[in-house]
């Protein structure tokens, strides 16, 4: 009981230390500022990983760290949202902009579909299944003949730039201010998540499921409700990414590399804490993208190697990740008196 | 469709079932005696498969006869595991239990794709070759003695846990750790001997599958989704529940590849799963 009335007194519900909301908003007019200082495109491209990896790994720090079960398929839903969008687009010529959320709408349909049977158990049953679920999408989608099957969608292109079909071939910038947007929308809502009764009674249902219970909180209803939320928030980085990339397989949306990347992006950067997946995401992220430059053709597998290794580490040495070496008075609000 | 080829796919189903099974009471003991699911098992099978296969190209060892240094490796592997990984996780949070296991999977399937390359390998000419024909039913050799060759190490394994001392005393560390340090049973110990038994099982039937089937890094990702299912079918954490389980995850397979289409054996296996979490929770033999 005492370290749940520790954790209590040390998340403030509102006023947060000043110093951390100035330090927050200065941080943000950067981002918005930083292509104007004509950056290259690749910085561009990796400021535009980082948010997208970063609100992949919140994601899953939804389901994982809020309400305590492991995802180990979250790839799927970044495949039902990328394929979403490029499909919609090129049979129909719907706009992404209105089939990213026929990709969350669908998520969401198999997220309660999973999430019934699955979370009403204990967690062990949820992580195989979510194993299986992220390898059987990746099976389906490559042998589906309506989208393309094994070679994928190659969405056709605009002649130019075009805010409504999302597409931009000049320049990364508009990329960089549609990540940017959505990474903020999903941080604050995340954050205001984490801060609500929805989100207390969550952690009560990760920490204590017994206690839980005694309070009138549907254990399992909650898990289903965080595994949906998680699922939304998932798809439409899927769509963009789809757009950034305009061609989409199975092999690359349905990657078994994506839902080892979410889990031990939020791991390394503190679990169940909203702010971790941004650390973890800022140091992985370029991380990765210069080892692929360096070490070409086999990045791949020695990248993986290391990712095997650091989630060791983590798990051995800090299981509350890289966030928790921040002393807790800076994140707290000042002192009273 | 014939009643002779529905007949070879039960055969087919029943041979690969039996091998499931094994590989899923390694895991299944594993989990029973300090409740962590080995994610990494697919992985460790794979590396039973690739020690067989070297042994093989490198000294010239059949499979068949380098089965007793395959099992002692990855006993060993198994102990080194519980060393290095296990023995600081066993406290933590099952999240960070099931993140560790999933990390030494990534690690231990990317390192030896960086060793090995993600080539397909196979032995060439091993003893045991050709194939038995009854009436009209095809029998592959190896297959079929892979299977007895597992069928026997699981009744080994069932017969250990169940009637010597040390199985006694892993028994007793299962059910209640505590209680069981407080009697002078090491748990440590216990659980390192649990490592070694659950891998030793994993070389048994990689050691016998090198001799027929390819061997590659992904090899095992299947393999360990199917020992997943068994192990849930079966009740997480009884052994002889396993052993049923396996023949029917074998058989689905066999069956519905047969009868709808073998690309998507992993979704009738996963159809099982459904099933099985929605009707039975507790699996078939299950102690909760």
């Amino acid at each position: 009981m005492d370290s749940k009335l520790a954790i209590a007194k040390s998340e403030p519900i509102w006023n947060t230390n000043n110093r951390v909301i100035s330090i927050l908003a200065g941080l943000i007019i950067l981002l918005f500022a930083l292509p104007l200082f004509g950056m290259n495109s690749f910085y561009l491209h990796l400021f535009i990983m980082i948010f997208m990896h970063a609100v992949m790994a919140q994601s899953w720090n939804v389901i994982a760290g809020f309400s305590g079960q492991i995802s180990l398929g979250h790839g799927a839903f970044f495949g039902i949202g990328a394929y979403a969008t490029s499909f919609f687009y090129m049979e129909y010529g719907i706009t992404p902009w209105i089939s990213i959320f026929f990709g969350m709408f669908v998520s969401a349909i198999f997220a309660v579909l999973i999430g019934i049977p699955m979370l009403r158990l204990s967690g062990h049953y949820f992580a195989i299944a979510t194993l299986l679920i992220g390898i059987s999408f990746q099976v389906v989608f490559q042998r589906w003949d309506l989208v393309g099957a094994a070679s994928g969608l190659w969405v056709t292109m605009t002649p130019e730039d075009s805010w409504s079909a999302l597409q931009f071939h000049s320049s990364k910038a508009p990329y960089y201010y549609v990540f940017l947007i959505f990474f903020l929308i999903t941080f604050f809502l995340v954050w205001l998540l984490s801060r609500s009764k929805l989100g207390y009674r969550l952690r009560a249902v990760r920490d204590d499921p017994q206690a839980a219970l005694s309070l009138c909180i549907n254990v399992s209803n909650y898990k289903i409700i965080a595994y949906v939320i998680s699922a939304m928030i998932m798809a439409p980085m899927g769509s963009l990414f789809a757009q950034y990339i305009l061609i989409i397989d199975p092999d690359r949306v349905f990657n078994i590399e994506i839902s080892i990347i979410v889990l031990l992006i939020t791991v390394l950067g503190g679990i169940g804490n909203v702010w971790g997946p941004i650390i973890g995401a800022a140091i992985l992220v370029p991380i990765s993208e210069y080892s692929r430059i360096y070490l070409g053709g086999t990045g791949g597998a020695v990248d993986l190697i290391f990712y095997g290794l650091i989630l060791m580490i983590i798990c051995i040495f800090r299981p509350n990740g890289l966030i928790s070496f921040i002393p807790k008075d800076i994140l707290e609000r000042k002192k009273q008196r | 469709m014939t009643s002779e080829i529905i007949i070879q796919a039960i055969v087919t189903g029943l041979m690969m079932g039996l091998i499931y099974a094994l590989i899923a009471a390694g895991l299944s003991l594993i989990f029973g005696l300090m409740e962590i699911v080995n994610f990494a098992h697919g992985e460790h099978l794979m590396l039973s498969m690739f020690s067989s296969f070297w042994l093989w190209s490198l000294f010239g060892l059949d499979p068949l006869f380098s089965i007793p240094i395959t099992i002692l490796l990855l006993a060993f592997c198994g102990i080194i595991t519980h060393y290095f990984l296990i023995r600081y996780i066993l406290k933590a949070k099952m999240l960070i239990q099931i993140c560790a296991t999933f990390g030494l999977s990534i690690f231990i399937r990317s390192i030896a794709q960086l060793l090995w390359t993600p080539d397909f390998r196979n032995v060439d000419k091993p003893l045991l070759e050709g194939r038995i024909e009854i009436g009209s039913v095809f029998i592959g050799q190896p297959q079929l003695y892979a299977s007895l060759v597992c069928l026997v190490a699981f009744f080994g394994l069932y017969w250990f846990v169940t009637k010597t001392e040390t199985g006694l005393a892993l028994q007793a560390t299962a059910q209640d750790r505590h209680a069981a340090e407080i009697l002078g049973i090491p748990s440590n110990k216990m659980f390192a001997i649990g490592w070694a038994i659950g891998l030793g099982c994993v070389g048994v039937a990689g050691g016998m599958m090198a001799n027929y089937f390819f061997i590659f890094t992904d090899v095992g990702i299947n393999f360990a989704l199917f020992a997943f299912v068994a192990v849930a079918l079966g009740g997480f954490g009884s052994i002889i529940g396993c052993l049923y389980a396996g023949i029917i995850i074998g058989l689905v397979e066999s069956l519905g590849g047969l009868l709808i289409d073998p690309s998507f054996k992993l979704l009738y296996v996963f159809a099982i799963y459904l099933l099985v979490v929605i009707y039975k929770p507790q699996g078939l033999f299950g102690r909760y």
